[in-house]
């Protein structure tokens, strides 16, 4: 794999890359996986200079005290105005198994998680297979700001202000081949940093796919952050997709991997429950969770449910897409 | 000191004051902001976990006499099955007020279409006859055996009760499972002793006859005692 991944490299040279980024530096998974394992035990000593370094750049608005990095974005399409859920909200109230099932859990557990350095595979049918730095990868793109509605499929949701890419130009890069019909994430498969793959709630690696207008969507991102800052761990760093009109588990956290398929995917918590959990997941109030009802939700610091919208209130943008599907079918 | 007084002055008050702490606790972490960002559906789940808690604590009651033979435990389990009868009312109330906010068609359509909420309510309403049959006066009205009989509705509502919790997790079982271990250990126990009595030359009649009157000089006691 190493060989390949570097010989691919100077042969595809598909994205820009730093001028301190050998591609011989993007090594075996198992490699790295190992150096992120050392990396670890200095985390805390990192960590401390990165906690320092922030306080030192700090200047005059309140976001520049959140943790992680500040990041350089414009202001994107498709933003809602509505009240923003609040950053201790986002990144203390999450579903990410990978580090426990507890809503607190991943808030608390994250910090083993080692984002950088981290590279992502592309694969399948695509021309541009490979596996690239993460900064490589989304160097070309202009982050913007997507402030999104997110539903989560338990009945609650959040204001979310995303800093990302649309995916769309991504799928293009890879110069997908017509054979390709979707798109599958997978997740960081490492039991060390992510303690919760030691307990089999989940079959681990979680995988997520799109169909591929579905990832092309110009409302389909990649997110690298939140409030204006790199993603939170607990949050799904450094990367993870977010489309908006779906349930919230189709946005695969610190993903490594994105392949071009024929057939669709097999989504994790479809495997997992495959009468409960869809392929498609797309937010609908008509079609009830098998278990619960899908008609209205919590938004996170409401008191009274609101109703919930179809495509989470992005059916101008996504409707056109189901066009004549049975959604109660494809839930 | 005699037990007695022991128990009725120091044990009992000390005991009726730890059961409020979790109510306490909740209520001071949802007035300071300690309820996670979804204080409700917290206070939905923490309430009745703790129902279950006190449902099994009840149940705990005569396998502990049994096994360690200190009969006064029996004073402790009115209160007991009153507290959980006090977090279950919470639960419900959540869920009702804070949760549906009265939303009566909804929840109408939850308790009968959703078996984990139909299964959960049933739980509940079994709990109600039990707690108005609590009083002495009512356990001599009805005598001894058929307040025996009537009380043992605990075991259905303990079984709703891991069924509920149990159907409405997502993916992770692991805490069903250990209710569902506890409540099946619980009853298991009582499974095994009645094999074990009515075979044993000890015990006159197996569980409907004079096998139970321990039982029933148990609460009589209990209940002329307050």
């Amino acid at each position: 794999m190493p060989g390949r991944a570097a010989r691919q490299g100077e042969a595809v040279m598909l994205i820009r890359r730093a001028p301190d980024m050998k591609w011989s530096e993007v090594t075996d998974e198992k490699l790295y996986l190992g150096r992120r394992q050392f990396l670890q035990t200095t985390a805390g000593v990192a960590m401390a200079a990165a906690a320092g370094a922030s306080i030192g750049c700090s200047t005059v608005s309140a976001d520049d005290q959140l943790p992680g990095r500040k990041l350089s974005y414009k202001e994107g399409p498709f933003g809602t105005t509505e009240k923003e859920t609040p950053y201790k909200d986002v990144t203390t109230y999450n579903n990410f198994y990978e580090f426990g099932t507890g809503k607190s859990d991943p808030a608390q557990n994250a910090g083993t998680l080692v984002t950088s350095p981290w590279s992502i595979q592309i694969d399948g049918e695509c021309a541009k297979k490979g596996t690239y730095h993460l900064d490589d990868l989304i160097k070309p793109y202009q982050l913007e700001e997507r402030i999104y509605r997110m539903r989560c499929v338990e009945a609650w949701s959040m204001v979310i202000p995303w800093v990302g890419f649309p995916l769309a130009s991504l799928v293009k890069q890879c110069a997908p081949t017509p054979k390709a019909k979707y798109v599958k994430f997978t997740t960081l498969y490492n039991p060390v940093q992510m303690p919760g793959q030691n307990v089999p709630v989940l079959k681990w690696p979680y995988v997520e796919g799109l169909r591929m207008d579905e990832a092309t969507n110009p409302l389909a991102i990649l997110a690298v952050g939140l409030y204006g800052h790199t993603l939170p761990n607990q949050d799904g760093a450094p990367i993870r997709l977010v489309t908006p009109w779906k349930y919230g588990f189709k946005g695969i956290k610190s993903i490594v991997k994105i392949e071009f398929v024929e057939k669709q995917p097999l989504n994790t918590w479809q495997q997992t429950r495959p009468n409960e959990y869809g392929f498609y997941a797309n937010v609908n109030p008509h079609v009830d969770h098998p278990r619960w009802s899908q008609a209205t939700e919590r938004r996170i610091g409401e008191f009274f449910r609101r109703p919930t919208l179809m495509f989470n209130g992005y059916g101008d943008q996504v409707a056109s897409m189901y066009a004549g599907m049975d959604l109660r079918k494809y839930f | 000191m005699t037990t007695t007084r022991w128990i009725r002055w120091v044990l009992k008050p000390a005991l009726f004051t730890a059961a409020l702490v979790p109510v306490a606790y909740l209520i001071w972490a949802a007035l300071t902001g300690n309820l996670t960002a979804n204080p409700i559906q917290e206070l939905e789940h923490e309430t009745g976990l703790w129902t279950l808690r006190f449902v099994c604590l009840t149940l705990a009651v005569t396998p502990l006499r049994r096994v360690t033979g200190w009969n006064s435990l029996i004073r402790f389990r009115r209160m007991l099955g009153l507290y959980a009868f006090f977090y279950g009312t919470l639960h419900l109330l959540t869920y009702v007020v804070l949760d549906q906010f009265f939303a009566f068609q909804t929840m109408l359509v939850d308790v009968t279409k959703r078996p984990y909420i139909t299964v959960g309510f049933a739980g509940f309403v079994l709990m109600i006859p039990l707690a108005i049959t609590s009083t002495a006066g009512m356990i001599r009205r009805l005598g001894g055996r058929r307040w025996n009989l009537l009380h043992r509705l605990i075991y259905v509502t303990a079984v709703a009760g891991v069924v509920h919790y149990w159907w409405l997790v997502k993916a992770d079982e692991r805490s069903p499972e250990r209710y569902a271990l506890a409540v099946g250990v619980l009853l298991g126990f009582r499974l095994l002793y009645l094999a074990w009595k009515s075979r044993s030359r000890l015990a006159p009649a197996p569980a409907a006859a004079g096998g139970r009157t321990p039982f029933r000089l148990d609460a009589e006691r209990d209940a002329s005692l307050d």
